[in-house]
């Protein structure tokens, strides 16, 4: 192998802390399909464009393509394995994905539904321009967003609905 | 969204809009696909590829590579190009009867003949290792004048893209001399001629092509997982290459990301791959990267069709002559990639067209092959629609008055076309009507005229098609395998490939529909070639007609046999019980019954109990097979508005009717509609495989290629015309339909909005630099 650098780090991962000795150059998204065999971040270009590798770090979305597993180092770590509750139970964003038909061959959903729990977190009443800029960023090939759209309103409902009737801050 | 539902009476599941059972999995990250898979012992492997469209290897030093910790093998061409046992084409052109193919080979050898054709494959202990080894391959070539442009294709008798075949045209057809055409043509008020061009595209599926290939040579038997469409067709592929018997290869399609033609026959890197593993007698792992997607997967459209239509003085056709050339690449995936005879048999769509003529030809260039990509044959369509809009403005009619006096009537039918298609059960009138009325078209050309007063510039698009369904030869049969359990649950085992059409799902609603259970108690399995019967995997449109066809039958045949052991069990006439929900009971007095469990215990456990002569088990194979073409039909239409100064188009408004027979699941079908339409409006607006003259490919990245995004797209509006197909379903293949009617809707949008210019595009893509370009062109 070429002369490289492994280095320790220790990240937790969906509420799982981690160690590892990790190659300097491997990036998070491989770390977390190989290392943590959690298979479900998926690689759509590798270049920072289709947002299918989106996972939340520390809470914010971000691409794990584009960032190395030791930049991850202490931080707290939430793939699309961690969204759903562990019984199985599907959050609010994945049953909407599920009832608006806003997935067909499945491989962007995992980036798609990342980047949409963390948005309305931050923006649980938006318009139709914002959530169009927000799914700005995610490249889908098989629903022509239509699904999607959709999925991320009946979401945002859905939230709302919740919050009127608890009177509490229910989030997606 | 607007969405027109059919008068139709829905069955219990069957035209039901049933969320999809695939999705809990893939909306969980608990999808299985090929890149997910990891056998114990498993290499990786990496390409090297060509960085120049045709020239000879001077030198290529691979000792580098070699010697890197970590490497297993680095194959030349002199390693691999000897091993395929058979031809490494698609099954249907392994004979050569069904047209040529390019001289294929595992590797470049001594040559290359576009950039990314694959000179050396690196297998490593792990990706990162291989592509380290790659960037110590060294390949020296000396460059030759390469083929780029396919216009130029054909008349270059000097530098040829495959030596060994003696010409750049790799195929070429065409009717003979009319007589009586050239006399309707003659004798016609108006005849118009116009060329029309179609750019290079790309499928691009969100997940990238790969495979993971296991030789096990004690076993003698090969294992395969790789991201396709058609599982049958890469186990005849494995097993003719590597010269062994079929029912030696297991083939495992799991989740798939997408495919769009681009994964219907088994290409050539993945067969290359198997050729390793069976050398080096190791499980190899090759995942694509988008890199390798953009430049060495394959294309698609590049087409030029040029039209002639004459019409009589009320606007009626009289004759018509299309001539289509297209660009095969140099290794195109299956044939020539194309389907230039689609193209002439499709161009009369849904009008009547007396008599027509047609040529058309295939040409080798220096370029990534083309292959398939959702409507292989559409640039009939493109062209036809495009021409429509073209003779309207020549004879001052609009476009949609010409469309309503030349389509084909439901009073018309059967109505067997110049190119001898004969359609049955469409209704492109009705379409058409619908279209135009949930878009308010008459209403829109009164604000189109408001607007121009104010300076804004708005246009309208009709596509209005015909969408043609193969069941010839092997694509014309599929097969279900329906299986209650012992515990009166049912398994379905089909040939299909789904890779996004939600085949888990509808093949389920229409067992449960036939044999009388519930939707959640059946489980459809397909993609493994060990349990699934003989396919011919997922494309063209199929699976809705043919394999539901299948689907439907099994289920049948089942619930007869349920009935007959029911009859026998509870002392009842067959003709008096009721199957639903899995419970048999006797009609009237519902409290009589029996559980399909009941039954499934006495056919499997106490066969002593079943009727005299009754077979034991409760499972059936059907097979159905297709008429030679099926047809469905619809009509998109289309609005924008342009912005002049920068050539910006926005689509304002988006509308589709379409007629797929019988709907097994509304919400699905409007999926399918949607994902094909943005593939054009991308394929119009947005998308463009670039070449420079020396056939570097400029656009290898998703920053290049551009994807439409949710800020482009418009929301689609949906009705639905139900007319019941001939097959005992009464479904229609639509899966396509959305790609082919979206380019011309949205290109006649733009030449609308264009046209009090003096401006008439015949060329897509349309950015806004063409746009712009073309505004530019009048004011010089």
């Amino acid at each position: 192998m070429i002369e490289g650098t492994a280095l320790d780090v220790t990240m937790t991962v969906n509420g799982e802390r981690r160690r590892a000795h990790v190659d300097a150059r491997k990036t998070l998204a491989d770390f977390l399909r190989e290392d943590c065999a959690l298979t479900g971040t998926h690689l759509g270009c590798e270049h920072g464009v289709c947002g299918a590798c989106t996972v939340l770090v520390d809470g914010a979305a971000v691409r794990s393509c584009l960032m190395f597993a030791v930049q991850a180092d202490g931080a707290d770590v939430t793939t699309i394995e961690g969204i759903a509750e562990p019984d199985g139970e599907l959050s609010t964003v994945q049953a909407a994905f599920r009832d608006a038909h806003g997935l067909q061959c499945g491989f962007c959903t995992p980036g798609f539904v990342v980047s949409v729990t963390a948005f309305l977190r931050d923006n649980p009443h938006p318009t139709d321009a914002e959530i169009r800029e927000a799914l700005s960023g995610n490249l889908c090939r098989c629903t022509g967003y239509q699904g999607i759209i959709k999925a991320v309103h009946l979401a945002a409902e859905r939230v709302a609905e919740r919050n009127a009737g608890a009177g509490a801050g229910v989030t997606a | 969204m607007t969405t027109t539902t059919p008068a139709h009476t829905a069955g219990r599941f069957v035209g039901q809009s049933v969320t999809r059972k695939e999705d809990p999995r893939l909306v969980t990250g608990h999808g299985r696909y090929v890149d997910d898979v990891t056998v114990p012992g498993m290499l990786h492997a990496a390409f090297v590829r060509s960085d120049v469209a045709r020239g000879r290897i001077t030198r290529l030093d691979v000792d580098a590579a070699r010697a890197l910790d970590g490497v297993h093998a680095v194959l030349t061409a002199r390693e691999l190009n000897g091993r395929p046992a058979g031809p490494m084409v698609p099954s249907m052109f392994a004979d050569g009867t069904n047209g040529p193919s390019a001289p294929v080979r595992p590797l470049a050898a001594d040559d290359v003949r576009f950039v990314g054709d694959p000179i050396v494959l690196v297998v490593a202990e792990s990706r990162y290792v291989a592509e380290d080894a790659c960037a110590l391959v060294e390949v020296d070539y000396e460059p030759l004048t390469p083929v780029v442009d396919f216009e130029r294709a054909a008349a270059d008798t000097e530098n040829l893209v495959h030596p060994e075949l003696g010409s750049n045209v790799a195929t070429t057809m065409a009717t003979p001399p009319d007589a009586a055409l050239d006399d309707a043509l003659a004798n016609a008020a108006h005849v118009v001629t116009q060329t029309f061009v179609q750019h290079r595209q790309t499928p691009t599926p969100m997940e990238t092509r790969g495979v993971v290939a296991d030789w096990n040579a004690h076993a003698g038997e090969l294992r395969v997982w790789m991201s396709s469409q058609n599982p049958h067709e890469v186990r005849r592929t494995c097993a003719r290459i590597l010269g062994i018997t079929e029912n030696r290869v297991r083939v495992m399609q799991q989740d798939v990301g997408g495919g769009f033609g681009q994964k219907y026959f088994m290409p050539r890197d993945e067969m290359t791959v198997v050729l390793t593993s069976h050398l080096l007698g190791r499980p190899v792992k090759w995942i694509e990267d988008r890199r390798e997607n953009l430049l060495a997967s394959n294309h698609a459209r590049t087409d030029r069709v040029t039209a002639t239509i004459g019409v009589d003085g009320d606007g009626r056709i009289v004759g018509a002559r299309v001539d289509h050339l297209e660009d095969a690449g140099a290794y195109a995936n299956g044939g020539t990639g194309g389907t230039g005879i689609f193209v002439a048999m499709m161009f009369p769509g849904p009008y009547r067209i007396p008599r027509i003529g047609w040529s058309t030809t295939a040409v080798w260039t220096n370029t990534c092959g083309r292959g398939a990509y959702r409507g292989p044959w559409m640039m009939e369509t493109v062209a036809r629609e495009q021409m429509m809009d073209a003779v309207a403005r020549t004879i001052g009619m609009d476009p949609l008055e010409l469309r309503r006096r030349n389509v084909i009537g439901r009073d018309e039918l059967p109505y067997a076309t110049a190119t001898g298609m004969v359609y049955d059960n469409v209704s492109p009138a009705e379409t058409l009507e619908q279209a135009v009325a949930l878009a308010g078209y008459d209403d829109f050309r009164a604000e189109q005229a408001r607007a121009r007063g104010e300076g804004r510039n708005l246009g309208i698009g009709i596509g209005l098609y015909i969408e043609p369904q193969t069941g010839m030869g092997a694509l014309g049969v599929e097969a279900a395998n329906v299986r209650v359990e012992p515990d009166g649950t049912v398994n379905v085992f089909v040939g299909s490939g789904s890779h996004g059409q939600s085949l888990e799902t509808t093949v389920a609603q229409v067992v449960a529909e036939h044999l009388g259970v519930h939707v959640d108690d059946v489980v459809v399995h397909q993609g493994d070639t060990e349990v699934a019967p003989f396919g011919g995997g997922t494309g063209g449109s199929r699976s809705a007609p043919i394999l539901s066809s299948a689907a439907r039958q099994a289920a049948l045949d089942v619930r007869e046999k349920v009935v007959a052991i029911a009859a026998h069990m509870m002392e009842a006439a067959p003709d008096d019980l009721d199957v639903e929900d899995g419970r048999i009971s006797v009609r009237g007095t519902p409290s009589r019954a029996i559980t399909l469990a009941d039954v499934a215990r006495v056919a499997y456990a106490t066969s002593d109990a079943l009727p005299p002569g009754t077979q034991p088990g409760l499972e059936v194979v059907a097979r159905f097979k297709a008429p030679p073409v099926m047809y469905s039909n619809a009509c998109h239409v289309c609005t924008c508005n342009l912005d002049v100064d920068t050539g910006h188009v926005t689509l304002t408004r988006y509308v589709v009717s379409e007629d797929c027979g019988v709907m097994i699941n509304p919400m699905v079908v409007e999926g399918q509609i949607a994902g094909g339409v943005v593939q054009g409006i991308g394929g119009t607006l947005y998308e463009h495989v670039v070449y420079d003259d020396e056939g570097n490919p400029l656009t290898t990245t998703f920053l290049d290629y551009l994807l439409p995004t949710a800020v482009e797209v418009p929301t689609i509006e949906y009705g639905h015309v139900e007319t019941p197909a001939a097959t005992p379903g009464g479904h229609k293949g639509m899966g396509e339909g959305g790609a082919i009617g979206s380019v011309p809707a949205v290109f006649n949008a733009v030449a609308d909005a264009l046209a009090p210019f003096g401006v008439q595009p015949t060329r897509q893509p349309l950015g806004p630099s063409e746009i712009v370009a073309l505004l530019d062109a009048t004011r010089d």
